[in-house]
């Protein structure tokens, strides 16, 4: 999106994720573009079954059957990762992009110890003798914060408390300082509290390892804090993108509006809190025209009917601020209402 | 995705859209359609058992050990008797005695198994105790024995071979597990809030497990019965064939097969027929209690792409 | 872990006396009554009936006769003339020591005579559970690793008919075929043996006991890796999709350590542990394949016993066969202790 860096770190382009299903085909990523670039957090925000996740796990190749990766193209340093063999990807994982999960006590196995689960990382992609491998693990440990890590190194991970899990997996995922991370929904299973400090060291650690972090979440308030740049998914696209600041001051697209406004402020005094109308469409059976267009106010407010015949692009109104809605955007036979 | 809410979610829809849907997905399935088909086919041949001209347990001597053909489609045994005919008959014996056997294990599976799932403590303790106990006991020995005992003990209810005697034999060991399989869906519902709910609106405790609670375990009690089911046929077939289980002359396909074991070199053809007749029957029985446990899933099953 | 051993240790105990109770209740309700289980001869007028029953302590009330049955009399001091006083001590050593009763059929002591063939059943049920374990588990992980592909839908249908063919019958089709229908193109005579568990009057040799071994060990097993196989691809497809698969996935590990390490590993402890629960099949299943096969066990010899009412016999195997099941499922417990570490902290 910024041009500061004539190759983006990672690159999405048209990229298509279905899952062919008893109930029909679930379109869970249905054409997404977007840049990361060195070192930045983009923030993917949504609901739930927006398609976050799906994505996150098709940069990985992590998509399983009846998943399938159909259309696209991921471009990680300028190498198509569709194109390349599995070990070719394996190598790459845990190394060069790594991913960290939401439920870390799920994701964690629960009959080896956390120690040599870290060390696994280790195993995989570095040199190392048994005691180098070891000794680095606990240093990791301390590194996120984990005290008495000699000892905690041999605990099992449901002797762990959700926080100190997720401080695992984060060490798992930075072991290798990669140079992407991708961390889907890190903080949603666990306290408030925990959350802060959660972020607060991710935010730390890239900041002294220049890790690229693409953070997905649903909730607004951890995308402002962190995020450098903000991309919000409806039901399997990307509606609007834009700087954090920008977005925040200037929402264009409906949906994204109908989020921000609905997060309560406090000192306001209201009747009754907003939110959004409707609910998020099924997957397997998509609006003909725009994902959003059922729920949408504003296409009530200027009676467009090309909302609902037409799916819009996404199309840049604003330098380095993209949205796919018809209030801005012209054809031959519509005229945009707000044009900026 | 939490699996309590799915299956509440289930119970809570009128009984007509449940079952509808639950049939609907019991349809897609081609094994449990299959198993229903066969199935019915074999009760129907079985009900129907009484049109045929030979008469399963009278001697015809000089008809004995006929190998298959138009007049006797499954040949004759030892004493001239149309087998096919003793075999439907016999059919009629295991399949009444399969269902006896899941009647008695539900009447004493469910009352067990939803006291010591719902008051926990002691009660269960002490049931639980009972149920490991059960299970303690080898299975086909202890029946052996039993039905061994019962036959020369002869009380007036049990006369000396009939399926109640063997119903009982075999339900005795196989309540545990329909005990174990109710006090696991109390144990797993019996803190829902709607349970405090109605203890707060003052319903008492048998209210409670029947309405409240034990609905909630109608899917893994109807597949364990349907299953159960096949379970009796096999094992009374073991017994009959050990001759503790339905004596001759009425036929079982347990006994059936016992006969045929002195002349298996010289007439195969009376091994092959009842032995058949269990193995479809069992195959049938297990496809659709495959169905009914996959139509009963909350969960929806996936089906793979074609590359 | 110590501590663990010792309360399920300590468990097992009111299970093991719950269980005798069971059985001392079978025994006095066994016709024939106990008195002719403990003594060595049938015939006997009714004054020696009489002083029997007090030397053998069955004029005690019911709970003294579940003591004396479990340790004996041989330290009580008994009444053998009724005369109130006493003259001698009690002749049973109970079943703690190993007295099971004398059978009806020889007179003999039970336990003795059930280790006497208890051998032979070991042999074949525990050359089947091998077999077994062998065949089942490969075939298991392989159909849950490649679900949905020809191989499960040919193992999963092939268990489904392994799981409805009853036992005995799968026996006679296998002695029809190989005994009386094949024959040894060399011989002339049948392929396989019909039963026994080596040819009578004949040398030793392994090719003999072999033979011998296929047809019975074949029945056992189809039915058993039926089971098997199916337990362990649900298993493993269970642990499989777990979402620790997915992170060591993405830590960039190579499938088939994704496998062996941290998909085997968790579907272990089930699989142990059905193993260690079917474990007590080696020593109680055999009654069928035995009868087929006229196999010198002791399942064969429970059958002859059950035929001819011997109630002695048939209380000292069950009692055997019921010691057998509640340690393996001790050792179940323990064994899941030792590998689930999620477990230990009850």
């Amino acid at each position: 999106m910024t041009e500061h860096s004539d190759q983006f770190l990672l690159e999405i382009r048209g990229l298509k994720t279905y899952f062919y299903t008893d109930d029909g085909v679930v379109k869970a990523v249905d054409g997404v573009d977007f840049n990361v670039n060195r070192g930045e957090i983009l923030g993917l925000v949504g609901e739930s079954g927006c398609g976050k996740s799906v994505t996150a796990l098709s940069i990985m190749q992590l998509i399983r059957k009846p998943g399938k990766i159909v259309e696209g193209k991921i471009s990680f340093d300028s190498v198509n990762l569709r194109e390349l063999p599995l070990e070719d990807i394996q190598e790459i994982r845990g190394n060069r992009i790594s991913m960290i999960f939401q439920q870390p006590q799920t994701s964690l196995n629960p009959v080896i110890t956390v120690g040599d689960q870290l060390a696994e990382v280790f195993e995989i992609h570095a040199d190392l003798n048994d005691e180098e491998m070891w000794e680095k693990s606990v240093e990791l440990l301390r590194t996120v914060g984990i005290a008495d890590p000699e000892q905690k190194a041999l605990a099992y991970p449901h002797e762990m408390s959700g926080g100190q899990a997720q401080r695992v997996m984060i060490a798992m995922g930075l072991a290798m300082s990669p140079e992407l991370l991708i961390a889907d929904e890190p903080t949603t299973a666990l306290d408030v509290t925990i959350q802060a400090q959660i972020l607060d060291l991710m935010r730390d650690l890239r900041n002294e390892l220049g890790t690229a972090v693409i953070l997905i979440t649903h909730d607004l308030g951890v995308i402002a804090e962190m995020a450098d740049w903000v991309a919000v998914m409806y039901a399997g696209q990307i509606v609007e993108q834009a700087g954090v600041v920008p977005l925040f001051d200037n929402p264009f697209h409906p949906y994204t509006r109908g989020l921000i406004n609905s997060i309560p402020v406090l000192g306001e005094t209201k009747h009754r809190l907003a939110d959004i109308d409707g609910v998020v469409p099924n997957l397997v059976d998509l609006p003909k025209g725009c994902n959003f267009a059922p729920r949408c106010k504003a296409r009530e407010k200027y009676g467009l009917s090309i909302c609902e015949e037409i799916n819009p692009d996404l199309d840049e109104i604003m330098p380095n601020h993209t949205v796919r809605c018809w209030l801005y955007q012209d054809t031959e036979d519509h005229k945009a209402p707000l044009k900026p | 995705m939490p699996r309590k809410a799915d299956v509440k979610n289930k119970t809570m829809k009128s009984p007509e859209t449940m079952i509808s849907l639950v049939w609907r997905r019991f349809r897609r399935h081609p094994g449990a359609m299959f198993g229903a088909v066969i199935l019915t086919i074999l009760v129907i041949s079985v009900l129907l058992a009484g049109l045929s001209p030979h008469d399963p347990e009278i001697s015809d001597i000089k008809n004995r050990f006929q190998p298959p053909s138009w007049t006797y489609l499954f040949g004759t045994d030892g004493l001239g008797r149309d087998v096919l005919v003793r075999v439907l008959y016999g059919g009629r014996v295991s399949l009444t005695v399969g269902f006896l056997v899941v009647g008695i294990s539900l009447s004493i599976g469910v009352p067990i198994g939803s006291a010591a799932g719902y008051f926990g403590g002691w009660v269960d303790n002490f049931l639980s105790k009972v149920i490991d106990a059960t299970l303690s006991l080898p299975a086909l020995m202890f029946m052996i024995l039993l039905a061994a005992i019962l036959r020369e003990i002869d009380l007036p209810i049990l006369k000396s071979d009939s399926k109640i005697t063997i119903a009982v034999v075999l339900g005795v060991l196989s309540w545990p597990t329909v005990a174990r399989l109710v006090r696991a869906v109390f144990f797993t519902f019996r803190e829902m809030e709607y349970v405090t709910a109605a203890k707060a609106l003052g319903a008492s405790d048998l209210r409670i497990i029947i309405r409240e609670i034990l609905p909630n375990g109608l899917g893994p009690i109807i597949v364990e019965s349907t299953l159960g089911v096949g379970y009796a046929i096999m094992e009374e077939s073991t017994l009959s064939f050990l001759g503790f289980g339905i004596m001759p002359p009425t036929p079982s396909w347990g006994n059936l097969l016992d006969n045929a074991q002195e002349h298996l070199a010289e007439y195969p053809w009376l091994a092959i027929f009842p032995g058949l007749m269990i193995f479809l029957t069992i195959i049938s029985i297990n496809f659709i209690g495959d169905g009914v446990r996959d139509a009963l899933d909350p969960y929806k099953i996936l089906t793979q792409i074609d590359e | 872990m110590g501590q663990y051993i010792v309360r399920r240790l300590l468990q097992a105990i009111p299970m093991l006396l719950l269980v005798s109770i069971l059985l001392f209740a079978l025994v006095n309700v066994a016709p024939g009554g106990p008195l002719s289980q403990f003594s060595r001869s049938r015939r006997m007028t009714a004054e020696r009936a009489e002083s029997l029953k007090r030397q053998f302590g069955l004029d005690k009330p019911l709970p003294v006769q579940y003591v004396v049955w479990l340790a004996g009399n041989d330290w009580m001091a008994i009444d053998t003339d009724g005369n109130g006083i006493t003259d001698s001590y009690g002749t049973r050593k109970g079943v703690l020591r190993g007295d099971f009763g004398f059978s009806y059929q020889n007179r003999e002591p039970v336990l003795p005579q059930i280790m006497d063939r208890l051998p032979n059943t070991v042999y074949l049920m525990g050359l089947t559970l091998i077999v077994v374990a062998i065949v089942a588990i490969p075939i298991g992980i392989i159909s849950a690793v490649k679900q949905y592909s020809a191989f499960d839908i040919t193992v999963t249908t092939l268990s489904f008919m392994g799981r409805a063919m009853p036992e005995f019958w799968l026996g006679l089709i296998l002695i029809l075929v190989f005994y009386v229908g094949l024959d040894n193109p060399v011989t002339g005579k049948s392929l396989l043996p019909g039963g026994g568990m080596y040819t009578i009057g004949a040398d030793f040799s392994i090719v003999d006991r072999v033979k011998h071994l296929i047809l019975p060990v074949s029945m056992g097993v189809v039915g058993w890796v039926a089971w098997w196989s199916r337990f362990l691809r649900s298993s493993m497809l269970e642990v499989i999709n777990q979402d620790y698969i997915r992170t060591a996935r993405a830590k960039g590990q190579n499938e088939r350590k994704v496998l062996y390490r941290h998909a085997l590993k968790n579907a272990l402890i089930p699989l142990v542990t059905m193993i260690m629960i079917d474990f007590p099949y080696v020593f109680t299943g055999a009654i069928v394949v035995e009868q087929l096969f006229s196999w010198p066990g002791m399942g064969r010899m429970y059958y002859d016993a059950a035929t001819s009412r011997d109630y002695p016999m048939l209380m000292g195997v069950l009692i055997l066969g019921s010691i057998v099941i509640i340690l393996s499922n001790l050792m179940a417990d323990i064994i899941y202790a030792y590998l689930d570490p999620r477990v230990r902290y009850d």
